[in-house]
């Protein structure tokens, strides 16, 4: 997982995507004016600042981390939507970051797509659905025969528990989780490759939430997909997940199997995140939310961005910014890299969080 | 402006046989079918159920924003004992605005892209508040932090596209409490939030309903957020309560077959499942919701009197249930 990873030579072999070192941020500055009579410096607000992850063929990684460490920024990046600052994103093989035009993109493009955090807003009001579902499809003449056009939207309004007859109606006529579900219709129309979906289940009931999921877990048997999924709840990556990268303050600060993440988190913000689950069963346990304040992207702490609400932060922690390195030791946490002092210099136990 | 403590039993909203409807040329589709409950003061009544099963059309008929031509088709809504189903446009505004907070499923709806949150805040606070401009904001940021967002004095001047998903959702929750409404109808307020905030918001919640006798509304999928949250719950399916009770109960417990197929659909944490249970099948469309009960082509219990006779709410244990297998031999005897 480090840097350093060989090349393989056969593509097959590689992870679909490659990402390395991406940043990006964004000026928030106040108006040039106002900036210049109050004397104020430009303020840039870094959301993502040196992401690495890959994800082979055919598998998912899950993003998980506190409301604005920059999930969805990653996502963005990913799918071509924002330029990153610096730093590479290779999709089988191809250096997206490197094709600057619409025409060299395009090929790529055909073989991803994304479900929005905001399923409102990707819905255009004024088409109706059996035209918004199908819109990938036309975008990229993958079908040029209407009526066979129409049959898969049929297929794909069914495949998301809704019927034929809803492709009549416009977005406005749904209820919000039956407006989540056209947008996975849509992304999931052009046959992609690979999928990013941000939050794709969040506005679900658990029932619809359980369909869809293994509606996912399905496709991705059957036809290979890849995903890079992101949401908050921890149960759904739990169950959707080959590994999971932990995002605090623009950075990823520990990846690891979905296993060894659950059992055996090695990173204190980890930790701390896993005790912050709410209990269903109602045993009195409650749920610990992580303390202390949430960081400040345009005032981010010194050293390690999580020392100022870390039980194990100490002098070295406030100055020296932690790079992300494989956790030494037990078989548990095979695999698993992260970005902490304490776990590098062993002086934080193994021991899970209370469960 | 407090209300006197002697009406203490009386609750502070009061929905009564309410409908919602949709005409269209195929006839009209009943979206909310007679759905009766109450909240009282310092109360939280969470909602949940299936995706279009009806919660967020109920949150908006109480408010009085049902988007033409989805209209009220029978029922009342009291508000401190007084009707507000049937005020004139203006005079409904005026009290949503001072007394009804609402924070809705879609976040983007309510923020005004072309002006800065602090803008939007300022401004709802000096309409409904007698405070400066200068108090305004500086309750405004309070309210930001209180919501979780770091840096609030310098994130108060950025506009909503420059907040995440998850930051957004908070503002307008901010912007849902900054008049300190006695009722607050909170559509999926923490769909996009982390665990550790939802947590913040949720306290807030709560201070809000203990200290300032608020009644909440709160519609969930998120059976975890209820758990914790909310006194009691009501499940609804295809625009009708299935079941409302106790919150320990309902969850507990489950009385009827679709709470108890919800229930099981959640992931769980202690184990993985290569699939998730689900409730085969969906929920029916408006234009063809099945005779007798609603459930009834999924329900794995299902009889003969269930295909025939809508159930009502039946009493159980400390919940109503809306179901057959439920009918006290009472309830019986009275329908003769
Ligand atoms: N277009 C933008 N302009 C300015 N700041 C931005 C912009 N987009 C995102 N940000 C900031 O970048 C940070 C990361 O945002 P991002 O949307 O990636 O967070 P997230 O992890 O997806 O959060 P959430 O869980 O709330 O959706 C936040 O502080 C946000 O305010
Ligand atoms: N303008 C409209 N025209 C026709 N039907 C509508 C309209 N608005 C909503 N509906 C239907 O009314 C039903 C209830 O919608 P509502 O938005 O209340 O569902 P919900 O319970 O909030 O679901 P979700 O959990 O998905 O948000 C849905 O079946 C929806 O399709
Ligand atoms: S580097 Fe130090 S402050 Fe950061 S997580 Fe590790 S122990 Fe805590
Ligand atoms: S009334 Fe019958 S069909 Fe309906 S939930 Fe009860 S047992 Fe099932
Ligand atoms: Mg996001
Ligand atoms: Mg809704």
């Amino acid at each position: 997982m480090a840097d350093g990873a060989a090349p393989a030579r056969d593509p097959n072999a590689g992870p679909l995507l490659s990402v390395r070192d991406i940043a990006r941020s964004f000026d928030v500055s106040r108006p040039w004016l106002a900036r210049m009579l109050e004397g104020q410096p430009r303020l840039l607000l870094k959301a993502v600042d040196g992401v690495s992850f890959d994800i082979p063929r055919g598998e998912t990684l899950s993003l998980v981390g506190e409301s604005g460490c920059g999930k969805s920024t990653v996502a963005r990046l990913v799918v071509g939507l924002y330029r990153p600052s610096r730093g590479t994103i290779n999709f089988d093989g191809v250096n997206v970051t490197a094709l600057r035009t619409r025409a060299a993109l395009k090929p790529v493009r055909r073989r991803f797509q994304m479900i929005f955090q905001d399923p409102y807003a990707s819905l255009n009001p004024r088409w109706r659905v059996r035209d918004i579902i199908a819109e990938p499809i036309r975008a990229h003449r993958l079908m040029k025969d209407n009526q066979e056009i129409g049959r898969r939207v049929d297929e794909l309004l069914r495949l998301v528990r809704l019927s034929p007859a809803d492709g009549e109606k416009y977005p406005h006529e749904f209820s919000g989780g039956q407006r989540q579900r056209i947008s996975i219709a849509r992304a999931l129309s052009s046959n992609p490759d690979f999928l990013v979906c941000d939050e794709p289940t969040s506005a679900l009931d658990v029932s619809v939430q359980a369909q869809i999921l293994n509606l996912m877990k399905d496709l991705q048997r059957e036809l290979g997909l890849t995903y890079l999924f992101i949401s908050h709840n921890l149960a759904v990556v739990f169950h959707i997940s080959d590994r999971v990268g932990v995002m605090y303050l623009g950075r990823i600060v520990e990846l690891a199997d979905v296993k060894a993440l659950f059992a055996s988190p090695q990173h204190p913000y980890t930790r701390l995140l896993l005790d912050a689950i709410p209990d269903l069963e109602m045993s009195g346990r409650g749920r610990t939310p992580v303390a202390g304040e949430v960081p400040n992207p345009l005032d981010p702490p010194t050293g390690c961005a999580f020392h100022p609400r870390c039980p194990w932060a100490n002098e070295r922690c406030r100055r020296e910014t932690p790079v992300m390195k494989p956790v030494p030791g037990g078989a548990s946490s095979s695999g698993t890299v992260a970005a902490c002092h304490a776990v590098e210099e062993g002086r934080i136990g193994p021991g899970p969080t209370q469960k | 402006m407090s209300a006197p403590a002697t009406r203490a039993n009386r609750p502070l909203l009061d929905v009564r046989n309410l409908h919602v409807e949709f005409p269209t040329r195929r006839g009209r589709l009943v979206a909310v079918d007679d759905v009766s409950f109450h909240i009282d003061a310092g109360e939280v009544l969470g909602v949940v159920g299936e995706s279009g099963a009806g919660k967020s059309l109920t949150g908006a008929a109480i408010i009085g924003l049902l988007e033409p031509p989805g209209r009220i088709a029978g029922g009342e809504v009291l508000l401190d004992g007084k009707r507000i189903d049937n005020l004139p446009a203006e005079q409904l505004r005026r009290i949503r605005g001072r007394q009804i907070g609402a924070v809705f499923q879609d976040p983007l709806t309510s923020l005004d892209p072309l002006f800065t949150v602090g803008q939007q805040l300022t401004e709802t606070i000096t309409t409904h508040l007698d405070l400066s401009e200068s108090e305004a904001r500086n309750r405004a940021i309070e309210l930001l932090r209180e919501v979780g967002i770091p840096g609030a004095e310098r994130r108060i001047d950025h506009y909503p596209h420059q907040f995440s998903g998850g930051m957004r959702q908070r503002v307008v929750i901010a912007l849902a409490l900054c008049a300190q409404p006695r009722l607050i109808i909170a559509d999926e307020p923490t769909t996009a939030l982390d665990v550790s905030i939802q947590a913040q918001i949720i306290t807030l919640l709560k201070r809000l309903c203990r200290d300032h006798g608020a009644a909440v509304m709160l519609v969930t999928h998120d059976m975890g957020v209820i758990a914790e949250t909310a006194d009691r719950v009501a499940v609804m399916y295809a625009g009708r309560i299935a079941e409302i009770g106790p919150v320990a109960d309902v969850i507990q417990r489950p009385r009827h077959p679709y709470t108890v197929g919800l229930m099981g659909s959640i992931p769980k944490l202690d184990r993985a499942v290569p699939r998730l249970v689900q409730i085969e099948g969906s929920m029916p469309r408006l234009n063809a919701i099945p005779t007798g009960c609603a459930f009834n082509p999924r329900c794995p219990k299902v009889f003969e009197r269930c295909r025939i006779e809508r159930p009502e709410l039946f009493p159980v244990g400390g919940s109503a249930a809306a179901c057959w297998l439920h009918a006290t031999t009472l309830a019986e005897a009275a329908r003769g």
